[in-house]
């Protein structure tokens, strides 16, 4: 049944329930792309077999309840999944083993889904193209070797080539929207609080979101109200009622007002992504939204403030990669030269310097001027977005400032690949939710995503303008399943 | 400001990760390149904006301090890379 591939995640959860479908054949329809695939790369870790005996177990035994009920679902390898190698696209963990699940993927369990495999990433999901993992880099369905974009690059490609249903990912500075705008698919970055930070693999603690990767916003939609919720083990999960966002999705924005922010017009931006961005507006107004020119003015100063943020907190998270606790380990010829040796050959070169940089704003005589005046002026980027929001309802930019690039183009100029984070970086560090939908084709046939900002916790309302435009642009993907 | 490779040396210490003298040459130039970037945020006067530490406004909350995993000591000790039964073993620290 080929058409089991087309089904949305709404759709295959309304054929369970109706006995259209069974668990094992939409499991087996899965697996059997995710096979005839491997040119794409997008699995770490397999988990075929055990997907397949539960698929079994679910068929025998259905609970028709659930929101997610038999459906199978790959995830990235940043999620800590219990008893199932995890290593977040990196050498120094290859063969680490979570002892405990993290609490994302648990909600997913919890609702009757199934596991399929780990999806590749780049290396502790610090890059933007997935060329930085340890396992090698991963092909875009869009093109032969296209990036997918980073780091959710696996997810991405993997969700945008149906050998999974549906996905998930984390979000730093873009790691959802900017492969899902490269890959022609839905991801929602959620407000930070709002799902679980315990047992992803830590980046940067203060920036890092889990959310979901989809095909259309329905699936968004459904998704995000599974696995959001609060969370006593994480410290900076916020405990607020939530709601079933996929129930009250609603097209109608009929007197919503959306801003468009004038910073986001970059010097050099492509006339395609300026046309897209123009598209995206006239449907919006034509829906019945007011559309408000606003200013954020410090969105120059995201970048530099993220790039000494992550780092940051990244150097301070990885120190715990020592060679002691997490399976990988060079010999040295005392306690300091092995803990040296392991993590110069455990790391790649991204993490590496970014490692050394966060290293570099934290030390003595340095920390001043760089990591508390980044955080002085993170202050004043979330004030701008706090000033808009009190004349509108939503944002609405281009998701990327380019289409997806070919793999090697930009792998040795680290600051002209930290740039494709331009239009995503500024809502990590003001906490916002966003998301990015597809919305059209550059002239090689490339997607290209629209991004739309929320005020904190606003998540259904980004959802609805998304749901609204999404009707109106009819995105068709353009991919010839080249890989097969 | 730039970065020498004396500089490069001792964050590489400092960071515990070793560097040979041609992937310092390398990190050299990269950071060179990534902090004239960062660079950028001095033209800007924050003088008057306090420090933003975290996005959550709320106070962080307290839970019992409780032990609720249990029997999990031999598959966590499973990730230690030296062979052992109790204890996570590194090279030998006193003479």
């Amino acid at each position: 049944m080929s058409n089991i591939l087309d089904l949305t995640l709404v759709d295959l959860v309304e054929k369970i329930k109706k006995k259209d479908l069974s668990s094992k054949e939409i499991t087996k329809t899965y697996i059997e792309r995710s096979e005839k695939s491997k040119k794409l790369n997008t699995y770490i870790t397999e988990d075929f077999e055990s997907a397949l005996k539960k698929a079994d177990n679910f068929d025998n035994k259905p609970n028709f309840d659930k929101k997610l009920p038999g459906i199978p679902i790959a995830v990235k390898d940043l999620f800590c999944t219990k008893n199932i190698r995890t290593t977040a696209g990196s050498k120094i963990l290859e063969n680490f083993i979570p002892t405990y699940e993290s609490t994302v993927t648990n909600n997913l369990w919890n609702e009757g889904a199934i596991l399929l495999g780990k999806l590749n990433c780049d290396e502790f999901a610090m890059g933007s193209s997935n060329e930085t993992s340890f396992f090698g880099n991963v092909q875009s369905p869009v093109g032969e070797k296209i990036v997918p974009g980073g780091s959710s690059g696996g997810s991405a490609s993997a969700l945008a080539a149906k050998l999974t249903p549906t996905t998930i990912g984390t979000d730093t500075g873009g790691s959802i929207r900017q492969p899902a705008s490269f890959t022609g698919t839905v991801g929602l970055k959620p407000t930070y609080g709002s799902c679980s930070r315990y047992g992803i693999v830590a980046f940067a603690s203060s920036l890092d979101q889990a959310g979901p990767m989809t095909r259309d916003v329905k699936d968004c939609a459904l998704l995000f109200s599974v696995i959001s919720s609060y969370d006593s083990k994480d410290s900076t999960s916020i405990n607020f009622r939530r709601e079933d966002h996929f129930k009250k999705l609603n097209k109608s924005i009929k007197g919503k007002k959306i801003g468009i922010p004038k910073e986001y017009r970059v010097d050099g931006m492509p006339k395609e992504i300026e046309d897209l961005w123009q598209k995206g507006i006239n449907i919006a107004k034509d829906a019945g939204a007011e559309i408000i020119d606003v200013s954020l003015p410090n969105t120059n100063y995201a970048l530099p403030t993220y790039y000494i943020v992550a780092p940051a907190e990244a150097s301070s998270n990885l120190a715990r990669y020592d060679g002691v606790k997490y399976g990988f380990r060079s010999q040295g010829e005392n306690l300091i030269d092995m803990y040296e040796k392991t993590r110069s050959e455990g790391f790649g070169n991204e993490v590496k310097r970014r490692i050394m940089i966060g290293t570099y704003v934290l030390s003595s005589g340095y920390y001043d001027a760089y990591y508390l005046k980044a955080q002085k002026v993170r202050r004043l980027i979330k004030n701008d977005f706090d000033d808009v929001y009190k004349k509108v309802d939503a944002i609405l930019t281009p998701s990327t400032p380019s289409s997806a690039f070919k793999i090697g183009e930009k792998t040795n100029d680290p600051v002209s690949m930290y740039l494709n984070d331009i239009f995503t970086v500024p809502i990590n560090l003001a906490g916002l939710p966003a998301i990015s939908i597809p919305a059209g084709h550059d002239q090689k046939d490339y997607p290209l995503g629209l991004q739309i900002i929320g005020k904190a916790f606003d998540e259904q309302n980004i959802l609805n303008i998304a749901y609204s435009l999404e009707q109106e642009i009819k995105f068709k993907n353009k991919m010839n399943d080249w890989w097969l | 400001m730039t970065i020498d490779l004396k500089t490069v040396k001792k964050i590489s210490k400092l960071a515990r990760i070793s560097v040979d003298e041609e992937k310092a040459k390398k990190l050299e130039s990269d950071l060179n390149s990534i902090f004239e970037f960062i660079e950028k945020l001095n033209q800007l006067d924050t003088s008057k904006s306090k420090p933003l530490t975290s996005v959550v406004d709320t106070k962080l909350q307290l839970r019992k301090d409780e032990v609720k995993s249990q029997n999990i000591r031999d598959q966590i000790l499973k990730n230690s890379p030296d062979e052992n039964k109790d204890f996570f073993v590194v090279p030998k620290v006193v003479e």
